[in-house]
């Protein structure tokens, strides 16, 4: 078992940052940013082979963000590797600043403009077929939502990737079990879902998203040398890491207060 | 054109070894030496048209040069904001051809009929928008999309259009190609209307009026210079398309001509009606259904002239 005290108490840390940028920019979909942010950290932190110095840099592994509206936890992790400045963060959200409220292709690091549901599967499987065709061994990841897989889009990346045996390409849904409006049980009939991949010709893993050891195995097998795409079904709380905000769809929306900043900063446990 | 264009590929094939062949189940036959030549370079991504441009996108982003293929309004309209945010937004070269575009397939029907595709795309930033005129046209299109690299939509019919091209012309995206001489009357041809403009032009030099034709393949960018130059010492320009009146060349034209200040009183757009077209046969039926005939052109002149 890989010892993953460390990414646990990083992932407080961008929990407790995103929670300040949220209130500071006035910017919504915080309790979104909260339910992937231990996905994001064991990617980045234990997964990804990149280089911040070389963002462009050909061999790199992919990671696209398709729950574009968690942009938040991508840019506190993206400045927490080096991708951009620790001030950037202060200024998200800004007139002037590259850092708006869904991510664009012109910030470092970020591998595809993404904020309309839908878009990362089939971007990742050009990069993953990519791959492929220049024979390189670099990998694609998505994250997405449970809303997102709404989107008929999703699924004709699904039987592409499928048809196409990316072994290299491995998709997360950030499965929360809530979008905009209400349950992503009864919104459209989401369940259920490890199946659905499953028929889909997809090797599925159904795990705990906020178990950095689950995480870090679900992934492990992802490799040009494998026949099947990987999906990972992560069961979520949104929210996760706030007790207020933990399973409250208000947060979806709600910008904290000041006070509550500070509440959640404590709660995480991290140094103000 | 539709074979102009497989042939073209498979010979582009050989000079960029990055260039993927992206199609949505059309074609089958079409691309057979491009499948022999280039096998690990065809994808067919199925009836799925907004996952082969978000594919198409992702290649693009990884180094390759990929055309994305099928029919016009499916690959256009269908897709739109995959084109939108997956190609025009982080400007990849990505060109996006659309097959059996205006009226080619005139009698399959308003699903496939495209007469807004100039419209749309060329709102789109970064995007280049290009229809070829004939054969020839087409090979040189592609040639000088992929010489670009950037975002290109090219609108291409379907087969047996007349060819007007006698030898290849030179030919740049943005800069039409002067086809014939004239003082009095600028036609300038969008795509597959262009034999219909050579013999408009013939009809009113015997009726006196000098006219000159231009093969205005790019609708964007605009060429400027050639707009000013018919602006300037015409007495008409006429712009002439297989695509709605609302957003299409001529309309581009108007845009231009009202930033530039130019006398937009000179100008005449030949284009389509808006609404859906129905029961209207052949493409040459179809045409003469809207007023896009050899006739229509003239007319249009000579009672403006008066």
């Amino acid at each position: 078992m890989n010892d993953t005290s460390d990414t646990i108490r990083l992932a407080a840390q961008l929990r407790a940052r995103v929670v300040a940028m949220s209130h500071a920019a006035k910017a919504a979909h915080l309790a979104s940013a909260l339910s992937c942010l231990d996905i994001l950290t064991v990617l980045y932190e234990s997964v990804l082979d990149i280089d911040p110095a070389r963002p462009k840099w050909e061999d790199r592994d992919r990671f696209i963000l398709s729950k574009g509206h968690a942009a938040a936890a991508l840019y506190a992790m993206l400045a927490h590797k080096g991708f951009i400045p620790a001030s950037d963060l202060d200024r998200y959200g800004k007139a002037g600043s590259m850092l708006e409220e869904h991510p664009s292709p012109k910030v470092p690091g970020v591998e595809a403009a993404t904020g309309s549901l839908g878009h990362g599967l089939p971007v990742g499987s050009g990069m993953a077929l990519a791959a492929r065709i220049r024979q390189r061994d670099y990998r694609t990841f998505v994250l997405m939502s449970d809303g997102e897989c709404n989107e008929g889009s999703v699924w004709e990346a699904c039987l592409f990737a499928a048809a196409n045996k990316l072994g290299n390409l491995c998709a997360f849904v950030d499965f929360n079990k809530w979008q905009a409006t209400g349950r992503s049980r009864e919104v459209l009939a989401l369940d259920p879902l490890v199946d659905k991949f499953r028929s889909f010709g997809w090797n599925v893993h159904e795990i705990d998203g906020h178990d950095h050891a689950q995480i870090l195995n679900a992934v492990a097998q992802v490799s040009t040398a494998q026949q099947q795409p990987t999906m990972v079904v992560a069961h979520t709380v949104k929210g996760r890491g706030v007790s207020f905000m933990e399973d409250d769809n208000n947060w979806h929306y709600r910008i904290p207060t000041e006070e509550e900043v500070e509440r959640a900063r404590i709660e995480l446990g991290v140094q103000a | 054109m539709r074979n102009a264009f497989a042939a073209a590929v498979t010979e582009l094939g050989e000079i960029h070894p990055e260039l993927v062949m992206l199609a949505g189940d059309i074609g089958n036959r079409l691309f057979d030496s491009f499948k022999d030549r280039h096998p690990s370079r065809f994808y067919n991504c199925g009836v799925a048209e907004a996952n082969m441009t978000g594919v198409a996108s992702g290649l693009a982003a990884s180094g390759l040069r990929p055309i994305t293929y099928t029919i016009t309004p499916f690959n256009t309209v269908r897709c739109l904001e995959q084109i939108r945010l997956d190609v025009c937004y982080p400007n990849l070269p990505v060109i996006i051809v659309g097959t059996g575009s205006g009226l080619s397939y005139a009698g399959l029907g308003a699903t496939h009929h495209s007469m807004e595709d100039i419209a749309i795309l060329r709102t789109l930033p970064n995007m280049h928008v290009v229809c070829p005129a004939d054969q020839t046209e087409v090979k040189l299109a592609v040639a000088d999309a992929l010489r670009i690299g950037r975002p290109t939509y090219i609108r291409l019919g379907k087969k047996g259009e007349p060819q007007v091209h006698e030898t290849p012309p030179a030919f740049t995206i943005g800069r039409g190609i002067p086809m014939r001489a004239g003082r009095d009357v600028a036609i300038l041809s969008v795509g597959n209307m262009l034999a219909t403009a050579m013999q408009a032009a013939d009809t009113l030099e015997g009726q006196g009026v000098s006219t000159e034709v231009v093969s205005m393949h790019t609708v964007k960018p605009l060429d400027e210079a050639l707009l000013e130059s018919a602006f300037a010492d015409r007495k008409l320009v006429v712009v002439l398309e297989e695509h709605a009146l609302a957003g299409g060349a001529g309309s581009a034209v108007l845009e231009w001509g009202n930033m530039r200040g130019v006398d937009l009183r000179k100008l005449v757009c030949v284009a389509g009606p808006d609404r859906f077209l129905s029961a209207c046969g052949s493409q040459t039926q179809a045409r003469t259904e809207i007023g896009l005939t050899t006739a229509d052109v003239v007319t249009r002149v000579t009672s403006r002239l008066n």
